[in-house]
């Protein structure tokens, strides 16, 4: 036996299999019985296993590293599943629903009425200074109002085993396909706890998505022409794009192969000549889209696409412009706009976050920096950050004049403890923190996955999950106890 | 749905990249073993093998001299000529990967393994004893990848790029060899050089693959117009000009606005069947061959205006 609950040691950690006296939670019994008895040699054995099914499967992610320039990497992945309990992740959907109609709301009304900013809650000198605000879509609205038609919002468990969301991603959110390959692993490595648990399926998404896809179609017609438009090859994210157009059955094209035409309608270049696109579902960001509008060194995007969009003629998802809503310092209001907009309580709280704009919440961050995260407005992928506890006197004194200088782009909050679940580290168990990462689809009605992708800091004590920075993952599962 | 014009254009492209590394590790190898047999003083030595590549002039800005080591290095390993083994099978495998969701996925493993064991393993090609297993390996790794789309993809538009393109360049390459080959082959009539021209001429053959089948359908002994007969217009053998064409057309044939390009290759396959090429004296056949390398960039130029 080669797993010891009796020496996993979560003392002072919220772990999300077992509890503070080293026993399985009601939940995790089954898999940690299961795991437990398990020889070194199986453990071994099934580790190989699901690494040949990532290799065969061909899963993939690219990072950007000085010495070697771009390269494909297989997908970290850890076999001990991270579950959660039916009842309690019913309630973490009814939140995601909830904070993901109220941002769509808030940003349909950012670029018209700006109802918000007349009626005081949402200043507007803080839109004055967001970058990712379009003035080129001010007195547009999409179909049914709904711009971030795809949302990953992550989600983190403190200490106190509270949930809290952390970040919205409403431009160009990855790690889906993940989610799902992750399962189909799974199903391989472990089909007896499929058998044992009631696990709910997560496979149906893609065909979520294509329907949201198709409802956008501004032409009423039986098979909308859908597209994923990526940035090609060399993105971090080809492989999943490159999965979604399969899984969808749409077209994977790059920008060189869309055309605007002069009736303002959107075409792809084909062997049999031009076929016109109803919708795309674009993995390029906003800034990169269309030449004509925004950066116009860009060669990857489409010149004439907002012009298409605006006519009508083509639907994009996400819609450009969404990302207004998903910067830090808009994060701290979300609470408010949730209350302005439903006029209901946020269901998922958010972690409590100082808004540097603020000149008493701005002083309590540079007084106790220390004890902070710091989080510049416009960054991902845990770009540009400062981890106040881990960082040196000259780090804190750097943050402390950046935030001094623009103090708009800052927001602060303090240092949470990631919940922790079993990782396997050379065949034996240890802590490793981790968080969750659901997707929403937003069309007329709204859907969030069964769970999500659980990201997990395979480095002792990190708290950093991305994939572009040491972080693995795991099949997230939904158990139905009752079921 | 009809398919995109890039992703047609990188299958056309990694096929013919593909053939054209096949090609060029047989021809070296065949030119290895030729050498092998023939007396030194009858001078063929490596500069033949630049010169059907049409690679002499960027040959002689790199190495003073066209001997075994240069040539050879040239041909496989050169990363900055373009026409190299090493150079086609990059770019064969940047056009695979931009279409991995297209072809089957053992294929791109395939196309993968091949370039690893190019890069892996290329130094093995500068000593004659291993070279002749290097290049064999890559031959058979790369037949193996054309076994593999033709048994496991779908033989929808996709797969016809790739056959055009596979032939394409098999066209391209045989009238190349025919067309060097020959033209060394002939103009010397002394005793020295006739007794060896049975084994060049069993060498442009085998620079084709065509030695064995050639063997089964023509009895006699090998001779010129012989040849040059099974090369050009034996439509069962799968290397032959006319069979390429063949194939060519049968693949278009499927595609949409095919016409152009359909009615281009008729036109070559019609002007080899009336050219009677084994006929034909070495400055005809040359001029000939010149004609029909024009007409095969023709067709490349109507697949680019009307699919690409």
């Amino acid at each position: 036996m080669a797993i010891r609950w009796g020496s996993y040691k979560v003392k002072g950690l919220h772990d999300e299999l077992l509890r503070a006296t080293g026993k399985p939670r009601e939940y995790s019994e089954i898999l940690c019985n299961y795991l437990k008895n398990l020889s070194e040699r199986e453990i071994g054995e099934f580790k190989a296993a699901a690494e040949s099914a990532i290799q065969t499967m061909g899963i993939t992610f690219r990072v950007y590293n000085e010495e070697e320039g771009s390269i494909d990497r297989t997908w970290p992945f850890d076999i001990i599943p991270r579950l959660i309990d039916k009842k309690e992740w019913d309630e973490v959907e009814r939140g995601l629903k909830q904070r993901v109609k109220a941002l769509n709301m808030f940003i349909d009304d950012l670029y018209n009425d700006q109802n918000i900013i007349k009626d005081g809650v949402f200043p507007a000198s803080l839109l004055k200074k967001s970058k990712n605000f379009l003035h080129e879509c001010k007195g547009f609205s999409p179909k049914n109002g709904v711009w971030a038609h795809i949302c990953g919002t992550d989600l983190v468990r403190d200490n106190d085993g509270q949930i809290y969301v952390l970040e919205d991603n409403l431009r160009v959110p990855s790690g889906v396909s993940y989610m799902l390959e992750n399962r189909h692993v799974m199903k391989r490595v472990f089909p007896e706890m499929f058998a044992e648990y009631s696990i709910l399926p997560v496979d149906d998404y893609p065909s979520q998505l294509y329907d949201m896809l198709a409802e956008l179609s501004p032409r009423n017609i039986e098979e909308p022409e859908i597209v994923v438009l990526s940035p090609g090859i060399y993105n971090s994210a080809y492989f999943e794009h490159a999965y979604l157009a399969q899984q969808m059955g749409a077209e994977l094209v790059i920008g060189t192969d869309l055309v605007v035409k002069d009736d303002d309608c959107v075409y792809m270049r084909t062997v049999s000549g031009l076929a016109r696109v109803d919708v795309i579902y674009r993995r390029i960001d906003d800034w990169f889209i269309d030449p004509e509008v925004f950066n116009p060194d860009s060669v990857l995007g489409i010149k004439g696409i907002i012009r298409a969009w605006k006519a009508g003629n083509v639907a994009l998802a996400n819609a450009p412009g969404s990302g207004v809503a998903d910067d830090k310092v808009v994060y701290a209001y979300v609470p408010e706009i949730i209350k302005y907009y439903l006029k209901e309580e946020a269901i998922l709280p958010n972690v409590p976050t100082y808004k540097c704009n603020n000149k008493k919440e701005r002083e309590y961050v540079l007084e106790n920096i220390e004890n902070m995260v710091v989080k510049p407005a416009n960054e991902s992928g845990g770009y540009g950050m400062l981890i106040g506890p881990h960082a040196t006197t000259s780090e804190h004194e750097k943050f402390r004049k950046l935030i001094q200088d623009d103090p708009r782009n800052y927001v602060a909050q303090p240092m949470l403890t990631l919940s922790t679940a079993p990782t396997l580290i050379d065949k034996k168990v240890e802590p490793r923190h981790l968080d969750l990462r659901p997707f929403i689809l937003s069309g007329k009605d709204i859907q969030v996955t069964t769970g999500g992708l659980t990201r997990v800091a395979l480095v002792k004590g990190s708290m950093v999950v991305n994939s572009s920075q040491g972080g693995g993952s795991k099949d997230t599962w939904i158990v139905d106890m009752e079921g | 749905m009809s398919m995109l014009s890039r992703v047609a254009n990188n299958l056309y492209w990694m096929a013919r990249y593909l053939e054209r590394v096949e090609n060029t590790a047989r021809l070296v190898n065949v030119n290895g073993h030729l050498l092998l047999d023939l007396p030194t003083r009858v001078k063929l030595g490596w500069e033949p093998i630049v010169d059907i590549l049409s690679f002499r002039n960027l040959f002689y800005e790199m190495y003073d001299e066209a001997d075994e080591k240069s040539v050879i290095k040239f041909m496989i390993a050169e990363e900055t000529n373009p026409g190299s083994i090493l150079s086609s099978l990059k770019y064969a495998r940047e056009n695979a990967r931009t279409i991995k969701e297209i072809i089957p996925q053992e294929a791109w493993e395939q196309i993968n393994k091949l370039f690893l064991h190019v890069t892996e393993n290329k130094s093995e090609a500068f000593h004659r004893r291993s070279r002749y297993g290097f290049l064999n390996q890559i031959i058979q790794l790369n037949q193996s990848i054309t076994g593999l789309l033709a048994g496991t993809m779908t033989h929808d538009d996709a797969y016809a790029f790739v056959r055009i393109g596979r032939n394409l360049e098999r066209a391209d390459m045989s009238t190349r060899i025919i067309d060097v080959r020959s033209a060394s082959l002939l103009p010397e009539v002394s005793e020295d050089s006739y007794a060896f021209a049975n084994i060049q001429w069993m060498s442009v053959l085998k620079s084709m693959s065509a030695y064995q089948m050639y063997r089964r359908e023509v009895k006699v002994r090998v001779n010129r117009e012989d040849v040059l007969e099974f090369l050009m217009l034996d439509s069962r053998f799968p290397r032959s000009l006319l069979h390429t064409l063949e194939q060519i057309e049968y693949s278009t044939a499927q595609l949409p606005n095919n016409k152009p390009v359909i009615d281009k290759t008729r036109q070559i396959r019609n002007y080899l069947l009336n050219a009677h090429p084994s006929k034909l004296t070495q400055q005809k056949l040359h001029e000939f061959i010149d004609d029909t390398q024009i007409g095969i960039n023709e067709i490349n130029d109507q697949l680019n205006a009307v699919y690409f």
